[in-house]
């Protein structure tokens, strides 16, 4: 780790800082409910996918709270909510060694064999 | 546009694969009973099927309207949409029982002007006047603080679910398959209601202060909830509608559940009022203006097309 500071997902921005902000972990309770990282699966989806963040005084009302802003419109049939203080982010200042390495590595794409048409989901 | 941009804009495409069913009304508004047949089973009386659904048609519309004035006003964004979200569940099974009320009954539905494209549904619930309205004196209540709100929404949602479960085996096929459908939409709504009642019951003094304040303005009025008509007794008679008298047991100890949950008792404080006002047309001041609001943009454009 390049800077040493600790980053966690918020509100689906990649990454933000821990240290020297409030993340509700471990504090009395502040007038602002802990934020929560919803991800929904839709009713073809095979994975859950990241949708947004909201407010939530405690897990089962985040739950419950996703189920009102998220799937108003029949978009799933699964939610899971996870405490975004609870998720570990890398950090932007690691972009360069972390990803672009990858970049140039053509040999790692299976793209050199011939997938038969009748497998599905690759 | 880089990277980012495009994997933000696929995440609902990912969930819908495309698929534009989740708009539940399409892009327009049809008959919502097409495709139904309304006939009238053998052994109902057509005026007071019609009654019946008017007025647990008006109970949902004016407490819809009600819970839709905390739009923009609840303590969070969250439970703003929440409150929202059950308005329109409520304003769903208005719609339905409207224009159920509308083809049973014809002579219900206020007369319009020579062209107007009002729906039936729509002129009862934006037409009529306050003494044709038929809802209880209970749903025309002002809101309050979140938490008269809330022991109101349990108390009233506790008592839909017990009634719409009954009604889901009502003799005509409308009825119960309207019932069906609430019953899922009001069991999220006392859930909702109940867990934000304990919350509140054991979150700080001030929330229990409050909690114990709204349960004693709204419990003098619960009894109202179980006061029947003429014509919901002839309703359970005929055997397409439920008497809500006989709910009250099944309703009570439901509430008595969350009570508990909550740690506290039932205030000892005698039931308000005398009979059935709001079912018979009497209302109270605050009912006139509601409607006010709520109809005055259908009545200033009665050949206005939405």
């Amino acid at each position: 780790m390049t800077t040493g500071q600790k980053f966690s997902a918020g509100g689906g921005h990649g990454a933000i800082p821990l240290e020297g902000v409030s993340t509700g972990l471990g504090e009395p309770p502040q007038p602002e409910w802990p934020l929560y990282e919803i991800f929904v699966r839709g009713k073809r989806g095979l994975n859950h996918v990241h949708v947004g963040s909201l407010h939530a005084a405690d897990d089962e009302m985040a739950v419950r709270h996703a189920r009102d802003v998220y799937t108003r419109r029949n978009e799933g049939v699964s939610i899971w909510a996870v405490r975004a203080d609870l998720i570990v982010a890398s950090s932007p200042d690691e972009k360069d060694p972390l990803f672009d390495p990858a970049g140039d590595k053509v040999y790692r794409h299976p793209t050199f064999y011939d997938i038969p048409a009748n497998v599905p989901h690759m | 546009m880089d990277d980012l941009d495009l994997d933000h804009e696929s995440v609902y495409d990912g969930l819908l694969g495309g698929d534009s069913s989740q708009w539940a009304f399409g892009t327009d508004f049809e008959d919502p009973l097409a495709g139904v047949d309304t006939m009238i089973p053998a052994g109902v009386d057509g005026a007071a099927l019609a009654a019946y659904c008017l007025m647990l048609g008006d109970d949902a519309l004016i407490y819809a309207h009600r819970l839709s004035e905390w739009t923009s006003n609840a303590p969070d964004l969250e439970d703003d949409i929440a409150l929202a979200n059950i308005a329109l569940d409520l304003l769903g099974q208005a719609r339905l029982l409207l224009a159920r009320a509308a083809a049973a009954d014809a002579s219900v539905v206020p007369q319009m002007p020579e062209g107007s494209p009002v729906p039936p549904e729509d002129a009862l619930a934006f037409f009529r006047d306050e003494h044709a309205f038929r809802n209880m004196g209970y749903v025309e209540a002002l809101n309050g603080d979140f938490a008269v709100t809330i022991v109101r929404l349990l108390l009233f949602s506790s008592h839909r679910l017990a009634l719409l479960q009954r009604l889901a085996t009502s003799v005509d096929p409308v009825l119960s398959a309207i019932a069906a459908k609430g019953v899922k939409e009001v069991t999220y709504h006392r859930d909702y209601a109940g867990r934000w009642f304990v919350t509140l019951a054991g979150g700080t003094e001030e929330s229990r202060r409050r909690l114990v304040a709204g349960l004693r303005t709204v419990w003098p009025t619960y009894a109202e909830l179980s006061r029947s008509t003429q014509v919901e007794t002839l309703a359970s008679e005929q055997r397409f509608g439920v008497d809500p008298a006989v709910l009250t047991e099944e309703v009570d100890a439901v509430v008595d559940h969350v009570l508990a949950m909550a740690a506290l008792e039932r205030p000892d404080l005698p039931p308000s009022g005398t009979g059935p006002m709001g079912r018979i047309g009497r209302h109270t001041e605050e009912m006139g203006h509601l409607l006010a609001e709520m109809q005055v943009v259908a009545r200033a454009h009665p050949l206005g097309k939405w």
